[in-house]
């Protein structure tokens, strides 16, 4: 029998009862990565998770569109040229093939840091527990039904529905 | 710095009670561990994660993520969670006598 004096053991019970739920309301591939990388941290402390998919957020969870979901840098002056501080030109962004190329780029990054693709997170948040949600109105909206999204999705819910189950949660709105 | 006398050897510990010196863990400490947070017994399922995490640590510097575990060592996602409930991730780390992992995913 192993013996010990003077030991403390972590408590890994403390987020025990803590619930987050995240609204995903942005389609595309840079706004897709805050949600599920919270999401996968949150159910990585045991804390009960809830991704609720709304307007353009349905495109990561969309068998059609996960793995095609895309960046612009057109109007976006935060992005950069590399790791410079020199703003993309806005008349270059708009050249065709550039929101390819930083979607490509972008794509490479998160490989890089061994980051899933998304479908592959989706996968990963699920088996871990966590729960997949698509809006009502905006599926009724875009004439989808549960067949358009992957199978990691739970369910189409509405508001009230969303609300009873986020009931206490922390709700961050991406 | 804490220090906690087990199996008989004195074991440098961080205020949340997580081994700071990887070098000092052997199996016997880590089934101390293990049962100090619930997991008793250890199985052979347990100790293929701990095997893998300790020397992935070796060869790496730092604590695999769940994500490299499930990649690299190819144990499933949901099977970690089952070994490990809860916080899986921390509880591994704890076990194998490693820091948590410094990684997001």
């Amino acid at each position: 029998m192993t013996t010990s004096e003077g030991f403390i053991a972590p408590k890994f019970d403390d987020d025990a009862g803590r619930k987050l739920a995240i609204i995903c309301s942005k389609g595309t591939l840079d706004m897709a990565y805050p949600g599920l990388i919270m999401g996968n941290g949150a159910v990585q402390e045991g804390i009960e998770t809830h991704l609720f998919y709304t307007f353009w957020g349905l495109d990561i969870i969309r068998k059609k569109t996960v793995d095609k979901l895309s960046l612009t840098p057109v109007g976006n002056t935060a992005m950069r040229i590399g790791s410079t501080s020199l703003a993309m030109p806005q008349l270059l962004s708009a050249l065709p093939g550039m929101s390819s190329m930083a979607s490509w780029m972008m794509r490479g990054k998160i490989k890089g840091l061994s980051v899933p693709p998304v479908r592959e997170f989706l996968t990963q948040i699920a088996d871990a527990g966590g729960h997949l949600w698509a809006c009502r109105m905006t599926v009724d909206m875009m004439k989808l039904t549960k067949d358009d999204f992957v199978d990691e999705v739970e369910d189409i819910i509405n508001v009230s529905e969303f609300l009873d189950l986020s009931r206490g949660a922390q709700i961050i709105f991406v | 710095m804490p220090t906690a006398n087990i199996a008989g050897r004195d074991i440098a510990l961080n205020d949340e009670g997580f081994m700071t010196e990887p070098t000092q863990w052997t199996e016997e400490i880590g089934t101390f561990l293990a049962r100090q947070i619930g997991i008793d017994p250890l199985t052979e399922e347990h100790w293929k994660v701990i095997r893998f995490l300790r020397s992935d640590f070796d060869a790496q510097g730092e604590t695999a993520t769940l994500r490299r575990v499930s990649t690299v060592a190819g144990i499933g996602t949901k099977d970690l969670y089952t070994l490990f409930p809860g916080k899986p991730a921390r509880k591994m780390a704890y076990v194998s006598g490693l820091p948590k992992p410094k990684g997001c995913v």
